[in-house]
């Protein structure tokens, strides 16, 4: 029986999802390929982690030391690497993160094996492993399978399977000590930093109208603010938004901003990459307005308008003030 | 203070039906127009404010045809000093890891203390290149970064995190720093600034030249199939003129209790 491995991702002594949905798709694999499902667990003092996983797994494997008290790519890639060269695992999940794309191409250079990114989906076809994922901003879909290996490396995407558990298992558990390498971990960790609040916050908002790079130009941006005023509602962004600076971070939905959960979204031209859909998973109604047919949003949309935004947006505001009037 | 920046040429997709090949391999380019990958426009630019500030140089590089040196104009224009792109011919025949084994033998033999990627190309968004290019290179590194300072010997980075955590690290000179957007605001070029680069130094080098032959550049990942997202139920789409959809989001808002 060969193991598909897991690495498990953990900040600040707590288990982030992105572990539990690995897991799910991991046991979901072993149970059609007879195969095992072994969490790979690195750090300082994670006792009460590998408990609250115990049910997920078939096997623990853990280094706990106190040099892995901060995540660090170099480290994890060393271990993992001397780990896999031991065991041989046919599949090697990693959490398509910050974290896990610092560690997984250097992990796939280390070890000669192939590695997928991003991975929305696995399939399992006569004994191989074929990555589905996604390319032009979810555009177009890719199979992607590898040449002739021992074994591969997949990165998977925040939120594409369930955090359930699957099947029944109880995990032994596997202390492994701190291999004896003498490397000095080229980066070191200082300190984590938070985003400045602001004096609104939109994870408590009922109604946000949202903006996004469609809107051209910084002065347009009082088009949306008069609509959200309008509306009585509060107006937040995507990434480019914030980039640009036409925006504070604060504002910023998705997965290096905030997961929101209004009553209703009106994404005003956003395209709908998944890393800003990522943020409105717990929104009541999406509704996009975007001139591209074809932009991914309104495949997740509740309900679309596919217009210019500047023809759409005045015409709206005054309907809305009409409305309230009367 | 020496900086190699590696860019890409992608294809802008906004508003474009993307049509599949007769191989099912990738999507038809020759009707896309094309821009510097955003990520790399980032890149290029911590580059020059660094050399701006610290001296030095910075040397953009790109593996691809000719058409592909219309970015490396761009970074020349920019205020990168000089410009690398590796001729490889048909570049289909290449996975990330190609990719990558090229860019590092071009690096290897060039002076350098920081060597920049963006964190992802926006066309095939692998985010694979640069920190396979720092195992390649057995360079220290650091991920996803939207700030940098140069400190002695060192550089302190702000590494993006989930949910707006930044993760403050600092690294030993050289390394390897993927860009992540939002780190600067890139400059803008004018059709002039363009014209006047043409006289910086763009070099061309092949494979051969390189040392590097196919057998060593086998892919490792096969793309099977590429196809269009399966159909989903997706928005309902309101119809008509502006004002009879502005009604109807109205009366949608007003169901959805938005209104009051
Ligand atoms: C690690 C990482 C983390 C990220 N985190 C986030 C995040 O937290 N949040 C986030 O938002 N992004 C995030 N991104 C970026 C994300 O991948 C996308 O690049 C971004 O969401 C795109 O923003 P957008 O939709 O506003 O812009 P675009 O993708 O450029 O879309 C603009 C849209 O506007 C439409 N449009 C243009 N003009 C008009 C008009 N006149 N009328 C109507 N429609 C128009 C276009 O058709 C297009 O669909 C992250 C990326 C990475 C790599």
């Amino acid at each position: 029986m060969s193991d598909i491995f897991v690495i498990v991702e953990h900040r600040l002594g707590e288990i982030r999802d992105i572990t539990f949905e690995m897991l799910w798709k991991a046991g979901e694999l072993a149970e059609n390929l007879s195969h095992s499902v072994s969490a790979v667990l690195l750090g300082h003092e994670v006792s009460s982690i590998a408990e609250d996983l115990s049910d997920r797994a078939d096997q623990i494997i853990i280094y706990d030391d106190e040099r892995l008290k901060n995540f660090s790519a170099d480290l994890y890639k060393e271990i993992i690497a001397g780990l896999i060269e031991e065991t041989k695992p046919p599949l090697i999940l990693i959490g398509s993160t910050s974290w896990g794309m610092e560690l997984a191409p250097c992990l796939s250079i280390k070890t000669g094996l192939p590695l997928a990114t991003d991975c929305i989906d696995i399939l399992s076809e006569n004994g191989r492993f074929i990555a589905q994922r996604q390319m032009y901003n979810g555009k177009i879909f890719a199979n992607v399978s590898f040449a002739e290996t021992s074994g591969c490396l997949f990165t998977i995407r925040s939120g594409v399977f369930p955090k359930d558990k699957i099947g029944d298992r109880q995990a032994q558990k596997i202390q492994k000590g701190f291999p004896l390498i003498d490397i000095k971990p080229g980066k070191t960790f200082v300190e984590f930093v938070e985003t400045a609040a602001g004096d609104v916050d939109i994870t408590q908002a009922e109604l946000l109208v949202s903006v996004g790079r469609g809107i051209g130009e910084e002065e347009n941006i009082a088009l949306i603010k008069e609509l959200a005023e309008a509306l009585n509602g509060v107006v937040s962004c995507s990434r480019p938004i914030v980039d640009k600076n036409w925006l504070p971070k604060y504002l910023q939905v998705g997965t290096s901003g905030k997961s929101v959960t209004p009553k209703v979204y009106i994404a005003i031209g956003i395209s709908g990459a998944f890393q800003h859909m990522a943020g409105t998973n717990g929104a009541g109604t999406i509704i996009a307005v975007n001139k591209d047919p074809k932009a991914p949003i309104f495949r997740t949309a509740h309900y679309g308008i596919v217009d210019d935004l500047f023809k759409i947006v005045p015409v709206l505001k005054d309907k809305v003030l009409e409305a309230k009037k009367g | 203070m020496d900086i190699v920046v590696c860019v890409k040429r992608v294809p802008l997709t906004e508003e474009v039906d993307l049509v599949i090949d007769a191989q099912k391999k990738g999507v038809k380019k020759d009707q896309l127009a094309f821009v510097l990958n955003d990520w790399d426009n980032y890149a290029i630019e911590e580059a020059i404010l660094l050399k701006e500030k610290h001296g030095g140089t910075v040397t953009a590089i790109t593996v691809g045809n000719e058409d592909d040196e219309e970015v490396l104009r761009r970074c020349l224009a920019m205020g990168a000093d000089r410009a690398i792109r590796v001729e490889a011919g048909d570049m289909s025949r290449f996975d990330s890891f190609g990719i990558v084994k090229i860019l590092s033998q071009v690096v290897k033999d060039l002076p350098y203390d920081l060597v920049f990627t963006g964190v992802l190309a926006d066309d095939d968004s692998y985010g694979m290149v640069g920190m396979m290019m720092a195992e390649e290179l057995n360079l220290n590194h650091s991920s996803m970064v939207t700030a940098i300072e140069l400190e002695d010997g060192k550089v302190r980075t702000t590494s993006e995190l989930e949910g707006g955590l930044g993760e403050v690290s600092v690294v030993d000179l050289p390394a390897l720093i993927t860009i992540q957007t939002g780190i600067n605001e890139p400059r803008y070029v004018s059709i002039l600034g363009i014209r006047k680069a043409a006289k910086k130094e763009l070099k061309v080098m092949d494979l051969a030249e390189l040392g590097v032959s196919d057998g060593e550049l086998a892919p490792r990942a096969i793309i099977e199939e590429v196809y269009l997202p399966p159909e989903t139920e997706g928005a309902q789409i309101l119809t008509g003129d502006p004002d009879k959809i502005a009604g109807d989001l109205v009366e949608i808002l007003t169901k959805k209790g938005v209104m009051e």
